[in-house]
């Protein structure tokens, strides 16, 4: 088995007010995979995924592609791993698409021609060319999102990380949105509230509760598990 | 003065530009600017009380028609070319980018509220619901320009925006500007002679 690109022993985080987010997370997350993270709200998913790239630090070690998450490796591991949020409004900060895909490059190090080079390549890969001069602002939920993702690969990440990537999407959207990320080689994690979407992008899935991974193993297995479904 | 007038408002025909709106709007610093003319004019400098309301009037005018004509990006980055503070310019654009959402969340609380019956009541009880609702409002933008830092730093932000400097002068930049100064230039002369 190839070496993990994700490696969590032992996570605990605490917010300021007291609340136990994490209680003890192991996971790990192979090359190539797909992971989806699943639990009700407040089980502590998302503040899962904010430690993977050092949005938050928790207690004991998470490991990616081999480097601790610690303060002078942030630089690299946000590269490497690149997270798409749950409200895309939040992350397309720029007057204009190009700005915005092209901001993560220059954070990089990229010159301006490089970058704006890399933002053109990755919007193509995301299938929204077209919107390279537009305001964010004037774009739909799920040409949002596809900027949003664009922004990421614009960074050449080894893992993706998407929380809950399916919300403001309508059908066509969603599906649209699942033929881009199967297109896509990373290995991802995918925290989702959508069996649906979970069944059809992930090769396993672990199952959030109280803080802790109550459980792991095909999406179908935890929703019978823990009757995770809405009808 | 009269000729500058009539050189702005054709340009504001030129650009298709409702001319008697943005006549109007223009004059909103005339209150401000009578101030110092009735100043000037108590101290006694007739010609000074003229023309600080035309000038400033005019030069409002000017600021209209660029404002009206040219993208935000564009206005921001010919801003920071002049050396405009940056930290200026980052809070004008991230108020631009996040204006229209926050105004979104608002229309949206007001909808919800007019659901339930809006904020009825008397004036007192009126002021308290819209006080509140200003309250959340701040705590929702709280919360966004924090999940907004948070994108910035999954993408590498280290505490310095670097921008793309996109902006590349054209010939018809150049004949713009060059009309923009002469035209002026050439009243001016002839007004001198």
């Amino acid at each position: 088995m190839p070496d993990p690109v994700i490696q969590v022993r032992g996570l605990r985080y605490t917010y300021d007010d007291g609340t136990v987010a994490l209680n003890g997370i192991d996971f790990d997350l192979y090359p190539g995979e797909t992971v989806a993270l699943l639990g009700a709200n407040g089980s502590g998913k998302t503040t899962f995924v904010l430690h993977l790239n050092g949005l938050l630090h928790g207690s004991d070690s998470v490991i990616v592609c081999g480097l601790p998450v610690i303060a002078a490796n942030l630089p690299e591991v946000r590269r490497k791993v690149g997270v798409v949020f749950q409200d895309s409004d939040e992350q397309l900060f720029m007057p204009t698409v190009l700005e915005d895909v092209a901001f993560g490059p220059l954070n990089l190090g990229l010159s301006p021609e490089e970058a704006i080079a890399r933002a053109r390549k990755s919007l193509e890969q995301a299938g929204i060319a077209s919107a390279l001069h537009k305001s964010p602002y004037h774009l739909s939920a799920g040409e949002k999102r596809r900027v949003a993702i664009a922004g990421v690969l614009a960074m050449v990440p080894d893992i993706l990380v998407l929380d809950e990537p399916t919300t403001y999407l309508d059908p066509p959207g969603q599906r649209e949105l699942l033929a881009l990320l199967r297109q896509l080689p990373q290995a991802k994690i995918v925290v989702t509230h959508d069996m649906q979407f979970a069944r059809a992008i992930a090769s396993r899935a672990v199952f959030f509760e109280k803080g802790k991974i109550a459980a792991a193993g095909s999406v179908d297995e935890l929703v019978s598990r823990f009757h995770w479904r809405s009808e | 003065m009269a000729a500058y007038f009539f050189l702005l408002c054709g340009s504001v025909l030129l650009a298709r530009l409702p001319l008697k709106a943005i006549l109007l709007r223009a004059a909103v610093v005339l209150p401000f600017s009578a101030t110092f003319a009735c100043v000037s004019l108590l101290s006694g400098t007739t010609e000074r009380a003229i023309g600080i309301p035309v000038k400033s009037f005019l030069s409002a005018l000017g600021v209209l028609l660029v404002v009206a004509t040219t993208p935000l990006p564009q206005i921001l980055k010919a801003l920071e070319s002049l050396g405009a503070p940056r930290i200026a310019l980052l809070v004008i654009q991230f108020l631009y980018r996040y204006l229209f959402v926050i105004f979104e969340q608002a229309q949206h609380m007001r909808l919800a509220a007019k659901c339930r019956g809006g904020f009825g009541g008397g004036h007192r009880s009126k002021f308290k619901a819209a006080a509140g609702a200003l309250a959340v409002l701040f705590g929702r933008s709280y919360e966004r320009a924090e999940g907004i830092h948070q994108a910035m730093l999954a993408r590498g932000f280290d505490g310095h925006l670097r921008l793309l400097s996109t902006g590349r002068i054209r010939a018809v930049d150049v004949a713009f500007l060059t009309a923009a100064v002469a035209i002026p230039l050439a009243f001016r002369i002839g007004a001198g002679r």
